[in-house]
């Protein structure tokens, strides 16, 4: 089958939206525009789902393993060095196939639900452009078949994603959200580019194809290459994949570069359920992923790549615990889960667990998108019944929003990770990966799980239960903003059931994995442990939440704080980087760069006042200079002449 | 017959009393004489340099006779500035023409 004109129509049909919708939508399409957006997303759905079929029954394998196919290729920049170039293309594998589907399931659930939600608004064209350019980018990203590519791609994410966090400009917290999104993301990227130049100049290629095979192959030049350069006692392949891993890092929120996901928050609700549920952040994992065979060969990248995710999701966790934005806790909720991707491939390394921590990590990513969304949908729709986004201005809310109470329970209870739910199933693999590597991140992401049961339910009990609110408001929402909860509450407890590891593997083959009951006691056990603690503290309004926070003392005044990262982070740049550097170099440039400037001004405005008075008009004046210079001119070659 | 350097002495003399009418003079008419004055000179050495190196040619009194038709045309066109100074000042003195300056 001809996957070429089928994956550019992916690319192309989102493209022409946001490029309709951007130059005619507010003139032309200011009714027509959330219907454009939505329809051209179907589409988009549509071919996502026929490719993934497609591909993953009739003619993506080959021998019982899935191969690549690459749907198109072009040349764009030549280096003339060692072969290098930019192509442009079009991969199709496994897990860029799964994520078509996600993106564009989730994305189009959201279009769907920003029908209803942004009703009313100003610019809601415009807003469906950049939905739009964030799906296309998104897409773009995973379907990349190169380093430089996938970089291009990453960039239109985060400029996007500027975009809408910043969508309703005329909040300065959203300027500042949107401005700080994309500082600390384009500041991982940096670090994102350096590696892919390490990588394309010391192995040859930025190609993914060739990269892995030539580095998977110890004996090939680029191994060679890449092992024998080094810098700072580290080879040149370390430092290329901690570089890359840095980069998925910013946009992944981890820490700790997460400093942008809770204020990212300041975007249109749907925006938010879209960043964190199937673009943006994931994009992180899925390069992590994209160069699995390549990170596996590094036990130092990998290492890093595990502490990292383990830390951030334990420390998300605990934030989450404290904070009172319904969004903030399903923000850094977001982060815990990255984290738990994260650590689930960088411990699946090589053996016989190899294939399950990939499996596991890409298997989170595919239930997380689905119960993320959802869950931030109902927020959303729960944000649009009460006009706040303060968990303590809610309360009572399962008898006004009774399906929005269901669907938000669904998505509390796949992220919790209780069986049957979606969630169960891929945490439960996550964790049987961390156990079969690494027993102490084993431990920490079962204290995590149990910490995110907690909080997702405190969440929960203090939204849906405790007293009723006064709320103005009567309807729980249009048919736009319900159709979406219902639906991903349905994918929510149905995707658990997908034979994953038969369609995602580290190496293309079909695995079978099979349930361990044993091994689920422990953490379901925790789990229910925790959603009964979040019963308890929240369900009726009382003041044992309260007591047990003065318990807790300074620990629980940290975690609030958010232990005082955004601090530091002020305080690093404030008084460090613009006291020390920015202050001094403005000094140079108010000083010596412009004063040189105008000092040349200076100097010749002064030797014209000087010499001015030369010019006195008078015709013979100027005769006499003239003779007299000629007269000079005789007498000087007169004079060389004659000697 | 007479020396060439007779006939130098007198072109120059000729022409340093034209440079001295120019540099003096305040009357424009007198700069243009004087101008006229100058370019006479370089006619004559023309001439004499003709008739005492190369009697057998005529180009240097072809250039003479070139040099006074031009000066013909330039005397029409000082004249036409003459006037069009003399419409917007009042006066033809170049002193009193001196904006042009800074």
């Amino acid at each position: 089958m001809n996957y070429a004109q089928f994956a550019a129509f992916i690319l192309l049909l989102p493209l022409l939206s946001f490029v309709v919708l951007g130059i005619w939508g507010r003139r032309y399409l200011s009714k027509l525009a959330p219907w454009f957006g939505t329809a051209s997303m179907a589409a988009v759905c549509a071919l996502s789902l026929y490719a993934a079929f497609r591909y993953f029954f009739v003619d993506g394998s080959v021998g019982g393993v899935f191969q690549p196919i690459i749907a198109m290729q072009v040349p764009w920049l030549e280096f003339g060095y060692k072969n290098l170039s930019i192509d442009l293309g079009l991969l199709l594998d496994p897990i860029s196939v799964m994520m078509l589907v996600v993106i564009s399931v989730v994305s189009l659930m959201v279009h769907l639900f920003s029908m209803g939600y942004m009703k009313g608004e100003d610019r809601v064209p415009t807003y469906y452009a950049f939905l739009s350019l964030f799906s296309f980018s998104m897409l773009g990203l995973v379907l990349s078949v190169n380093l430089f590519q996938i970089y291009i791609f990453w960039e239109l994410v985060g400029a996007s994603s500027f975009l809408l966090i910043g969508f309703f400009f005329t909040k300065p917290s959203a300027v500042a959200a949107s401005k700080k999104a994309f500082i600390v993301t384009r500041f991982a990227d940096l670090f994102f580019l350096i590696g892919i130049l390490i990588m394309g100049i010391q192995a040859g290629s930025f190609d993914f194809g060739v990269l892995l095979q030539q580095l998977t192959n110890p004996a090939s030049e680029a191994s060679v290459a890449m092992a024998s350069a080094g810098f700072l006692g580290l080879s040149a392949l370390t430092w290329a994949l901690v570089l890359i891993f840095i980069g998925g890092a910013g946009k992944s929120a981890m820490l700790p570069l997460h400093i942008w996901l809770p204020d990212a928050m300041e975007g249109p609700t749907p925006v938010s359920a879209l960043i964190h549920a199937a673009t943006m952040v994931v994009a992180g994992v899925y390069l992590v992923a994209r160069l699995f065979p390549v990170f596996q060969l590094d036990a130092l990248a990998m290492q890093v790549v595990t502490w990292v995710g383990a830390s951030s999701a334990l420390f998300a966790a605990v934030i989450a615990c404290t904070q009172t934005d319904i969004k903030r806790v399903l923000a850094y909720s977001t982060m815990s889960q990255i984290g738990y991707m994260m650590f689930s491939l960088g411990v699946g390394g090589q053996g016989e667990t190899a294939a399950l921590g990939y499996t596991a990590s890409m298997f989170h990513l595919f239930t997380h998108a689905f119960f993320k969304s959802l869950l931030f949908l109902g927020a959303g729709a729960v944000i649009h019944f009460v006009h706040s986004n303060d968990m303590r201005d809610m309360g009572g809310l399962r008898r006004l929003m009774p399906l929005t109470h269901i669907s938000f329970l669904i998505g509390c209870l796949a992220i919790a990770g209780v069986p049957p739910f979606a969630g169960f199933f891929s945490k439960e693999e996550i964790l049987l990966a961390a156990w079969q590597s690494n027993k102490l991140v084993y431990y920490l992401a079962l204290f995590t799980a149990a910490l995110t049961a907690f909080y997702m339910f405190r969440l929960y009990f203090m939204i849906f239960w405790q007293a009723d609110k006064q709320y103005h408001h009567h309807s729980e929402g249009t048919l736009s903003m319900k159709l979406p909860l219902l639906l991903l509450a349905l994918l929510s407890i149905s995707a658990g059931f997908v034979p994953f590891s038969q369609f995602v593997s580290a190496d293309g083959r079909a695995t079978a994995t099979h349930m361990h009951w044993q091994f689920s006691i422990a953490p379901v056990v925790l789990v229910i442990l925790g959603i009964g603690l979040a019963a308890w503290l929240y369900r009726q309004q009382n003041d044992k939440p309260a007591k047990l926070a003065a318990s807790l003392g300074s620990f629980y005044k940290g975690a609030y704080r958010k232990f005082y990262f955004d601090e530091l982070y002020l305080f690093v740049t404030h008084r460090i980087l613009f006291k020390m550097i920015g202050k001094p170099a403005a000094w140079a440039d108010k000083q010596l760069v412009d004063g040189a400037v105008n000092a040349s001004g200076d100097a010749t405005l002064a030797a014209a006042q000087a010499i001015k008075g030369w010019q006195s008009g008078k015709v013979q004046q100027y005769l006499l200079v003239f003779l007299l210079a000629v007269l000079l001119l005789a007498a000087v070659l007169l004079f060389f002449w004659l000697v | 017959m007479v020396p060439v350097s007779h006939m130098l002495f007198f072109s120059t003399a000729l022409f340093f009393i034209g440079v001295y009418g120019l540099l003096t003079r305040r009357n424009m008419i007198a700069l243009l004489m004087s101008i006229e004055l100058m370019l006479n000179s370089v006619n004559i050495n023309f001439v004499v340099f003709n008739k005492y190196l190369w009697p057998g040619q005529l180009d240097g009194v072809f250039f003479s006779i070139f040099i006074i038709a031009i000066a013909a045309a330039e005397a029409a066109v000082a004249i036409a500035i003459v006037i069009n100074l003399y419409r917007s000042h009042l006066s033809v003195d170049v002193d009193d023409a001196a904006e042009l300056k800074y």
